[in-house]
């Protein structure tokens, strides 16, 4: 049931003329994979998952699409030109990794071991405190770029 | 129950539809989406990962919500940067973009 929420948003997200359509198919597809991590037994996962990208990466490019696109925001012609070649391209990486999956023997691993809060809180502070760390002076990079790059010139002028 | 094969196959297929995405549309914004996908496919092959194969620390889970912490940074400068180009060039059309090429 998630597993076609999943595929199917998916390819209405990049298959769909309007661009807003698109959008809306793309938050389907990330809230059917918050279930998946749920049925994972990651609830952290899930709930991490529909605040991030449901919640905040859906509407910064719901905003952007809004920002950028005047009025009708129907494209007459979707796709490059070279969409036969990405055709292919996808084709392969997918029958690669599909033949990889099916050919690999996943006997061993049979056993659904809950990642709980507890545990992942305990790694995510001992194990891993470093890159937690960098994670974090990587948002604050990124926060003050994009305030940098989205600035109009104009405001540029303003303050010199 | 469903297998571990399940779902890494669910993410082959997605990332494949996010690779065709990427390189088939020709909106920025769209580009930029279907990198979403690619992230979110590797990201639930990770989760899976560390559900089926027995490990201490939880690397999949917790390289999961890093990979969503450095998503939310990549989408947060690449809409700006998509942003600027489109105030300065008035299209979303990345066949636009070809000044180096005149």
């Amino acid at each position: 049931m998630l597993a076609v929420g999943v595929v199917g948003a998916g390819v209405a997200v990049v298959t769909m003329r309007n661009i807003i359509h698109s959008a809306v198919a793309m938050m389907v597809c990330f809230g059917s994979l918050a279930g998946m991590y749920a049925l994972l037994g990651a609830p952290i996962v899930a709930a991490a998952q529909v605040l991030i990208y449901l919640g905040a990466i859906s509407v910064l490019i719901l905003f952007a699409i809004m920002l950028t696109q005047a009025g009708d925001a129907t494209i007459p012609a979707p796709y490059h030109r070279q969409m036969p070649v990405a055709i292919v391209v996808a084709l392969g990486i997918t029958g690669l990794v599909l033949w990889a999956v099916i050919q690999t023997d996943w006997a061993a691993a049979a056993e659904v071991a809950g990642a709980t809060v507890d545990a992942i809180a305990t790694a995510l502070f001992t194990v891993y405190a470093l890159p937690f760390e960098i994670i974090s002076l990587l948002l604050l990079v990124a926060i003050i770029g994009a305030i940098y790059l989205a600035r109009r010139p104009e405001e540029d002028e303003r303050a010199g | 129950m469903p297998t571990l094969e399940g779902y890494l196959v669910v993410s082959a297929l997605l990332f494949g539809i996010g690779a065709f995405g990427f390189m088939a549309r020709r909106n920025a914004i769209l580009m930029l989406i279907s990198i979403e996908l690619m992230f979110n496919a590797v990201n639930l092959s990770l989760v899976a990962f560390n559900a089926f194969v027995p490990n201490d620390s939880n690397t999949g889970a917790v390289f999961g919500l890093m990979i969503m912490a450095v998503a939310a940074a990549e989408v947060t400068v690449g809409l700006a940067l998509v942003i600027a180009i489109i105030r300065t060039r008035q299209t979303a059309e990345v066949d636009q973009y070809s000044d180096l090429r005149e």
